[in-house]
């Protein structure tokens, strides 16, 4: 009895001693030392393992069972402490590969389209969307698209107003977008939805006029459109487009081209109509002309004016770029200052 | 039109305050530009007149002057301005008074001597912008009055910005007639007197073109005051027009210009020989304007002459010859009606553009010449006497506009307007213009009267009766109509996809002018191209149409560098103008420039400057969203660095450019550094396919490596294209991945690494299939370019 007893006092005493050097071990190869000293094939646990055949039968059960249970106990240990040796290594490589994630990102910054390009975009995307197609003209026009066939003939008090670029007798650079009403008739057959959007030229430059700037032209032939319709059209794109509900008064005016005519203002968006130098103290912001198609631009391009109607309307996209970004000088749109420009990103 | 708001008064005087009086005329269309006080705000201000001038003891320039106010004791008043002199009448300022700008007037002491108040110029009471002295009033002007009161100040300036269609409103008449109709307001009547005619002299007329001149009128007036002067009212209603008083004849003909809108002409009658005649310029006939300019007369423009030679441009500007002077004592009168296009565009033709030019292009009433005539009459006899003659009149009924009739359909003013308009507001608001109206069976028939030429059509009237009704009183109704179709292609992208591809690469859209600076377009014109320029253009710098998007980019570049910036990328979508007047071709491009590092300054990323293949790069992927076989080309450009430029081809067809600008343009244009351009045509870039799909094999695909020895020479471009040409079901795709010159490699050679991709649709690939492959490979490479395998 005294043997065994001192048998399995000595496996207590193993068992402890490798609990405190396992629990010490501070790297996993330290700790498959101790497996091979302990489990392995010459381990001293192993050892007791192989001297069971020479254990009494009576007390095989006994050593046997503290032995195995020794052997679990050190395994057990061994697993525990390499798994937290793992998730301290781990712990330790994560540290170490901290970032500061504030620090900005690698690569291109993005750049950004001009606020003219922007704002053409939401004007053509409103009207695409309620049916309009986009339609395009030449730039350097013919005086006969650009006047004669808008009614405008030659020594028209109008055609004076226009401060036209020319080429020659007969070509000039166009002074609206309004022409492209005309090759779109001329081109297509009734009924018609076309907004013309591009560039226009006038012989004048100070400080509210540059030599070039953008119109969005529109136009609208069907047999059933009137005045009202297009007050109803311009009315809903203006609110649209300053996202808000808006005061708008259409004024009588005067283009050959159209009749009745109309000018639209909308009430001032930098004061809200209450006068500032802006709307130079009227409360009001003249935005776009608008009109019915004159009979004798139908007649022009050979539409039966007592069959089809048609709305037409104009509007400067610089002016409503300037007032829905508080833009004050219209020359910065063509200054390309990044400085400028950066702004609209 | 500039009126004031009295004058108006005087011919409607609706129960309508200022502000709202305005409203109504901008609601109607007479949109009304400004409203000015016509002065400042001052207090004090009486009618003073000079009794003595006496030099300043200790300065030059003052005058020491003593000044009768009406008052007790005649004010001492030290005054710097040249004119005051002896009994001159002149606005006096006294102590205590106020004038604009708040501007407190104290006794003061000018150079030791006191000063009890101020004599004031047309400036300094806000009556013009600009005086050279005093404001000198009239002799009779009642001293001690206060001048608010004796000039009538309290009254403001109303300035209406009239369409072309609304030149009878060019008369303070005619904006009556419009505020009667648009207040329900009875005009005030007037009666013309009747006008002894009390001189026997006529001058004959004789009208050689009654087309362009259907109606003349001329009458003699004899024996006229030289030493008259204007009234002050009359000066004071020119003014607030913007009319300076030029002596009481030109006076007249100016005020019945502005009242009734008719321009009228006054000749010296001494200085004209023989009869009027009314006729086209002659060959090289000179005249001399009045502003003392001498034009030759067109043959297309119409001019008043005698038997001695033109006299004056009719219609637009009288001649310096016959013109009335200080001491013309007899006058010819003349109030004509001519054709619109027989004046429209002539003044402009010489540079001119007066208010008579103004209102006969834009139209004038045929009928008021004689209404004209006997009114200028009245005043001229009761300012400068004299004594009238008959009136001459020659009128040509055949050339005179034609009354219009026009047929008004109810129905119509439906479909136009989108409500319908009650027949009784509809005959009511017509008849209020001056319109006879006859009720019909769909509708009316009215006649136009005379002074309302702009109505010729039926939408004429119906735009009048919109605009009466108050287009703000029209509903806003959403359009009815057929739904159309669009179009969905996939055969061209949006514009926009290129412009979002290219800001999200970092560039920046510029909208630069499509016309440019010679100096800088020259150096980027293609050879033999001749720029298409403006006859007109707005200054030298901007006279060329651009014939690439680069001088614009170029410049803008330039403002940003010149402005602190390093690096830049700026693209433009926009056209270019190549051809000739007679044959232009205007095709729209996207182009970029770049220059500075390759990235913005960070602290990831070593920095580099940006190199041909960073744009190549953005080019290739501009490319790579509408697909299509796109190759580059090295080829040469006069703007670009010799050994880098590429011209670009799709499917063989030349679209576009991209290089690096040529170091030789640095200097002139004050670069430093290099700078990369690209330009490619819109719509070539645009045309897309429509994608095909190929069933994906379910057999593994293998690489094959290999390493190549080429001459210097050869480029990747000419291997991509050898090996393009093979014929291979298997041959997937080929990556070029390396690219060595040095040590190892034999001088004049370059190593080139190419991974070749190799798949079978329906088996796995066998050594043999591969290998096969291989040796083509290697073959072509040997046989077309003399590139072989590395050993």
């Amino acid at each position: 009895m005294a043997e065994l007893e001192s048998q399995l006092q000595a496996l207590n005493d193993i068992v402890a001693t490798a609990t405190a050097a396992v629990v010490a071990a501070e790297q996993s190869s330290v700790l498959e030392t101790l497996r091979v000293q302990y489990l392995g094939k010459k381990g001293t646990i192993t050892a007791y393992l192989k001297q069971l055949g020479n254990v009494s039968v009576e007390q095989r059960p006994v050593i046997g069972k503290s032995v195995n249970l020794a052997k679990q106990q050190v395994v057990g240990l061994i697993e525990n402490r390499a798994k937290v040796l793992a998730e301290k290594a781990m712990n330790e490589a994560l540290a170490a590969e901290t970032l500061d994630v504030t620090l900005p990102g690698r690569g291109e910054q993005t750049g950004g389209l001009h606020p003219v390009t922007r704002t053409l975009q939401r004007i053509e995307r409103y009207f695409q969307q309620i049916g309009f197609a986009v339609a395009e003209g030449p730039e350097i026009e013919d005086s006969t698209h650009n006047f004669t066939a808008l009614n405008i003939p030659e020594h028209h008090p109008a055609r004076a107003m226009h401060d036209t670029f020319y080429f020659n007798a007969e070509m000039l650079l166009r002074t609206h977008t309004s022409p492209v009403q005309i090759r779109v008739m001329e081109q297509d057959e009734p009924p018609l939805r076309v907004i013309a959007p591009g560039r226009v030229y006038r012989c004048d430059s100070d400080l509210t006029h540059t030599p070039m700037f953008h119109q969005v032209e529109g136009l609208m032939v069907d047999e059933n459109v009137s005045f009202t319709d297009l007050k109803g059209i311009l009315s809903d794109f203006l609110e649209a487009f300053f996202e808000r509900p808006l005061n708008v008064r259409f004024r009588p005016s005067y283009f050959p081209f159209t009749e009745p005519s109309a000018e639209a203002d909308i009430e001032c968006v930098m004061c809200n109509g209450k006068g500032c130098r802006v709307c130079s103290h009227t409360g009001w912001l003249e935005v776009l002309g608008c009109g019915m198609v004159h009979p004798k631009v139908f007649e022009h391009v050979n539409i039966d004016s007592e069959k089809y109607l048609g709305l037409a309307f104009g509007m400067g996209v610089e002016r409503l770029a300037m007032l829905r970004y508080g833009v004050n000088d219209l020359r910065m749109f063509f200054d390309n200052d990044l400085r400028f420009l950066r702004q609209f990103n | 039109m500039k009126f004031s708001e009295k004058w108006l008064r005087e011919w409607v005087n609706p129960d309508l305050d200022s502000t709202t009086l305005v409203e109504k005329l901008t609601q109607a269309g007479l949109e009304v530009d400004s409203i000015t006080p016509v002065a400042g705000e001052f207090t004090g201000v009486v009618v003073g007149q000079v009794i003595s001038v006496e030099a300043h003891p200790d300065a030059d320039k003052l005058r020491l002057c003593q000044v009768d106010i009406a008052a007790d004791e005649p004010l001492s008043i030290v005054c710097g301005a040249a004119n005051v002199r002896q009994d001159l009448k002149i606005p006096v300022a006294v102590v205590g008074s106020v004038l604009p700008g708040n501007f407190k007037i104290k006794k003061a002491k000018l150079r030791g001597v006191p000063s009890y108040g101020m004599l004031c110029s047309e400036k300094e009471l806000g009556l013009a912008d600009s005086a050279d002295g005093l404001m000198e009033l009239a002799t009779d002007a009642p001293v001690g009055t206060d001048v608010r009161q004796y000039l009538d100040l309290d009254d403001i300036t109303i300035e209406v910005d009239l369409t072309p269609n609304r030149s009878d409103c060019l008369g303070v008449a005619g904006i009556a007639r419009e505020v009667g109709v648009l207040t329900g307001c009875d005009l005030t009547t007037w009666q013309q007197e009747t006008i002894a005619e009390t001189s026997a002299l006529t001058r004959d007329v004789d009208v050689a073109n009654s087309a362009a001149c259907p109606r003349y009128l001329g009458r003699v007036i004899e024996n006229i005051n030289v030493n008259a002067v204007t009234p002050v009212w009359m000066q004071e209603k020119l003014r607030r027009s913007g009319l300076r008083s030029l002596g009481p004849v030109v006076d007249v003909t100016n005020y019945v210009m502005l009242e009734l809108g008719q321009p009228m002409h006054a000749f010296d009658n001494d200085k004209l020989e023989g009869s009027i005649t009314v006729r086209n310029g002659q060959a090289d006939e000179k005249l001399t304007l009045l502003d003392g300019q001498e034009v030759t007369v067109t043959d297309n423009s119409l001019v008043i002459a005698d038997q001695s030679g033109a006299l004056a441009l009719a219609g637009i500007m009288g001649g310096e010859a016959s013109s009335v002077g200080d001491d013309t004592a007899n006058l010819f009168l003349e109030a004509a009606f001519f054709t619109p296009t027989a004046i429209a565009g002539r003044a402009r033709g010489y540079g001119l553009h007066t208010d008579s030019s103004h209102r006969f292009e834009r139209g004038v009433d045929p009928e008021l010449a004689i209404v004209a005539m006997q009114r200028a009459t009245t005043l001229l006899l009761s300012i400068v006497g004299g004594e009238a003659g008959a009136i001459t009149e020659v009128s040509s009924a055949a050339d005179m506009p034609e009354q219009q009739t026009i047929k008004l359909r109810a129905a119509r003013i439906k479909r136009v307007l989108g409500i319908a308009i009650e027949a009784e507001q509809v005959e009511d608001q017509l008849t209020r213009l001056g319109l006879t109206v006859v009720a019909t069976d769909d509708g009316w028939q009215v006649t136009v009267p005379s002074f309302r030429f702009d109505l010729s059509i039926e939408v004429d009237l119906i735009e009048e009766l919109g605009r009466l009704y108050g287009y703000d009183l029209l509903p806003n109704t959403r359009p009815q109509g057929t739904v159309l179709t669009t179009n969905i292609s996939e055969h061209s992208l949006a514009t926009d996809r290129l412009q979002n591809l290219l800001v999200d690469r970092g560039y920046q859209e510029a909208i630069t002018y499509s016309f440019v600076d010679p100096t800088m377009h020259k150096h980027f014109l293609l050879e033999g191209m001749t720029p298409i320029t403006l006859a007109n253009p707005i200054s030298a710098d901007l006279s060329e149409m651009r014939t690439s998007l680069w001088p614009g980019l170029v410049n803008a570049l330039i403002y940003n560098l010149n402005r602190q910036h390093t690096r830049v990328r700026l693209f433009e979508v926009g056209r270019i103008y190549t051809g000739t007047t007679d044959d232009i071709v205007q095709h729209r491009q996207i182009g970029g420039v770049v220059c500075g590092s390759r990235y913005d300054e960070q602290w990831a990323e070593k920095q580099r400057p940006v190199d041909f293949f960073d744009v190549k790069a953005d080019v290739e992927q501009l490319f790579s969203l509408a697909g299509g076989d796109i190759t580059f080309v090295a080829e040469q450009h006069p703007a670009l660095h010799p050994g880098q430029t590429a011209r670009v081809y799709k499917a063989g067809e030349a679209i576009g450019w991209i290089g690096a600008l040529h170091p030789r343009l640095n200097k002139p244009l004050g670069l430093d550094g290099k700078v990369f351009v690209f330009e490619l045509a819109l719509t070539a870039t645009l045309a897309a396919q429509v994608p095909s799909f190929e069933p994906l094999s379910r057999f593994p695909a293998l690489r094959r490596d290999l390493a190549l020895l080429a001459d210097e020479k050869v480029t990747a471009g000419e291997i991509e294209r050898c090996l393009n040409s093979i014929d291979s079901d298997i041959l997937k795709s080929i990556q070029l991945f390396d690219v060595y010159t040095g040590d190892g490699v034999e001088l004049g050679k370059k190593s080139i690494a190419i991974a070749f991709n190799i798949q079978h649709a329906e088996r796995t690939l066998t050594d043999e299939d591969v290998d096969a492959l291989m040796q083509t490979v290697t073959d072509k490479l040997d046989q077309q370019l003399k590139v072989v395998v590395r050993s």
